[in-house]
């Protein structure tokens, strides 16, 4: 796949010292933000409507796409973007919730699944369309630099100090809104018992709406930063991250925020050492061996707790 | 086997067919171009009517179709290419290792309960991709490039026949107990568990056999077009099927064969236009979803009205 060349990160090199392993952890923490910001938006959908959203990995290739053309053409800065790529997708997210799975709350649930895919190739296959399938390279917007840490030739560069920064920020925006506001609470609630819930007087709709709107803002911010720190964009970058992001959901248990933040890591971390150490052509292939072995030893992921099915 | 008026009409029909384009084909009156179309339409009416089984009969999504068309196709291929073995055995062992790979993934994901009907999308999704990138990366194989040279022993009759074998069996098992219990699944999980179904036994039934038949198609796939290379069963491949599957209607065994026959012609006259064939396949997508989720023709199956026989209720 063509974006396969886009996650070759600086780490390629071979060796077992701890300079080089210290690196690999920094380089799959960095990865590993970005797969936590989108696995939360998988989780919350998830938790809220039961539903894996295969057009969320479409919704951060959007981002990243609104993120190039707010620096390029309006002349924006790195924070201005970023906002201008969350709130773009935040809408993006309740439109795709409104047109393509509202209709559907009461169908199947492989109808629902066959809406998602087709929903993701749309967004896929027009973005191809509208704006070529040629990778764009995406400005530069942080000044290169980079910390030396622990007096170990191991270095943290500028991009990745910034893409933890924000996802630090928004985890923590996020954990706020889901704990300490009426919102929040409110989704906690549809999550829990969606009946229940509309009986005590939630407006369920809306909440399932701010559910895809917050989800889908935390992916348009980790496509900026993907463009950032890897410095090129492209209509289909968004398939195998999506993947791996909802591989990561699934090993924090689905549904569950701090797990799908942990996961997100988890991975990152995983496929900086695959690349680094192993085969970096393999790198892919590990996020399936996960998912095949979550499902063999602990299908409800490491925070999961497993739940009788009830009729 | 029931044999009633409408199968032995079916049949009779498809014979005729057959004798047509033969004939067409032996005096060269079909150009080579038709004639590839013909041979890929009727590879993908193997592949759809098989990829239903899963998607239309059991229920579930199923999105790596064309992974296990890649298994058999290079299992047989290298057969026929490296170790210059007959074609037979090369297609009965080519099929075989589809229907055991599907028996490997399916397993650790079916076992998992009601979470794992979910996960089976984005692994089978990722067994695509796993598949792509094992045969990438296998020189005996020929890696990226692809296999190259392989004999050309899919013909006419092979192909229709093993066609018209796939769809009759695969009607035959779903008229069997074994797949009144994969229905049963899907109308309803835990009623079919309540009456004694082992759901991981027939949901693996049902995937294993489509993946064998997978297997087949990618046989017959290589056989005839002497190239096969791992990108010719990309994600997109699958997605193809899918929408041949869901157009036609989920759980139709007829309805997948229109809908094989009519999107293969489609497309290649859609050749050109790569991006927007996959908007509108997408487009097609979201919209029967929308208004009609159990697509074209639903679970029904294609009868000529007069040679129904009166239903014994």
């Amino acid at each position: 796949m063509k974006n396969a060349l886009l996650f070759y990160g600086v780490y390629n090199r071979k060796g077992v010292s701890m300079d080089i392993f210290i690196q690999q952890v920094i380089n799959g923490l960095s990865l590993g933000s970005i797969y936590a910001l989108i696995a939360l938006g998988y989780t919350m959908v998830y938790g809220i409507i039961k539903l894996i959203n295969f057009a969320h990995g479409e919704i951060y290739m959007i981002g990243a796409y609104i993120g190039f053309f707010a620096i390029t053409s309006m002349g924006l800065g790195f924070i201005p973007a970023l906002i201008i790529a969350m709130i773009g997708c935040a809408i993006l997210g309740m439109a795709i919730e409104k047109i393509a799975y509202k209709p559907l709350r009461k169908s199947t649930r492989i109808a629902v699944l066959i809406t998602a895919i087709g929903v993701s190739l749309f967004l896929q296959y027009t973005t191809v369309f509208f704006l070529r399938p040629e990778p764009r390279i995406f400005p530069k917007i942080l000044t290169d630099g980079r910390f030396n840490i622990f007096g170990l030739k191991a270095y943290i560069t500028y991009q990745q100090l910034t893409i933890f920064i924000v996802t630090i920020l928004l985890v923590v925006l996020l954990q706020y809104i889901v704990h300490f506001t009426k919102t929040g609470k409110a989704m906690r609630a549809v999550a829990f018992d969606k009946d229940a819930a509309t009986l005590m007087g939630i407006n369920t709709n809306n909440i399932i709406s701010i559910t895809f709107a917050i989800g889908s803002a935390l992916a348009g911010a980790a496509g900026v930063m993907v463009g950032v720190y890897y410095s090129a964009i492209n209509p289909l970058m968004g398939i195998m991250p999506g993947l791996k992001a909802f591989v990561a959901a699934v090993l924090g248990g689905i549904g569950i925020i701090p797990g799908a933040f942990t996961g997100g890591m988890i991975m990152g971390v995983i496929e900086a050492m695959v690349s680094g150490y192993g085969n970096s052509l393999y790198r892919d292939a590990v996020a399936f061996l996960i998912l095949i072995i979550i499902l063999i030893f602990k299908p409800t992921g490491l925070f999961g707790k497993s739940e009788r099915e009830k009729v | 086997m029931k044999i009633n008026k409408q199968l032995v009409f079916n049949l009779s029909l498809a014979f005729l067919l057959f004798f047509v384009i033969h004939f067409l084909m032996s005096n060269r009156i079909i150009s080579a171009y038709y004639q590839l179309n013909i041979y890929l339409l009727f590879i993908n009416i193997i592949m759809a009517t098989s990829l239903n089984l899963v998607n239309g009969f059991l229920g579930q999504l199923h999105l790596g179709h064309a992974g296990f068309m890649a298994v058999g196709a290079y299992v047989s291929a290298a057969m026929t290419t490296k170790m210059d073995l007959p074609f037979l055995p090369a297609v009965i062992t080519g099929s075989i290792a589809a229907g055991i790979v599907g028996l490997l993934i399916g397993y650790p994901i079916f076992r998992s309960g009601r979470l794992g009907g979910d996960y089976l999308a984005i692994a089978t999704l990722g067994f695509g991709e796993i598949v792509r990138i094992i045969f990438v990366n296998t020189q005996y194989v020929g890696g990226a490039s692809g296999l190259s040279g392989i004999p050309r022993y899919t013909n006419w009759p092979i192909l229709f026949f093993l066609t018209v074998a796939t769809v009759l069996l695969i009607r035959n098992f779903i008229n069997s107990s074994h797949g009144r219990a994969v229905l049963s699944i899907r109308e309803d999980e835990i009623a079919a568990e309540t009456m004694g179904i082992n759901l991981t036994k027939y949901k693996l039934m049902a995937f294993s056999i489509a993946a064998f038949f997978a297997g087949l198609a990618g046989t017959l796939y290589a056989h005839y077009f002497f190239i096969i290379s791992p990108n010719t069963f990309n994600f997109l491949k699958s997605v193809d099927y899918l929408v041949m599957a869901v157009l036609g209607g989920l759980g139709s065994i007829t309805g997948s064969i229109i809908a094989a026959s009519g999107l293969t012609i489609i497309s290649a006259l859609l050749q050109d236009f790569g991006a927007l064939r996959m908007v509108a396949y997408s487009m097609i997508l979201v919209i029967i979803m929308i208004f009609r989720p159990s697509g074209l023709m639903g679970t029904k199956e294609f009868k000529l009205s007069f040679l129904e026989e009166k239903e014994r209720r």
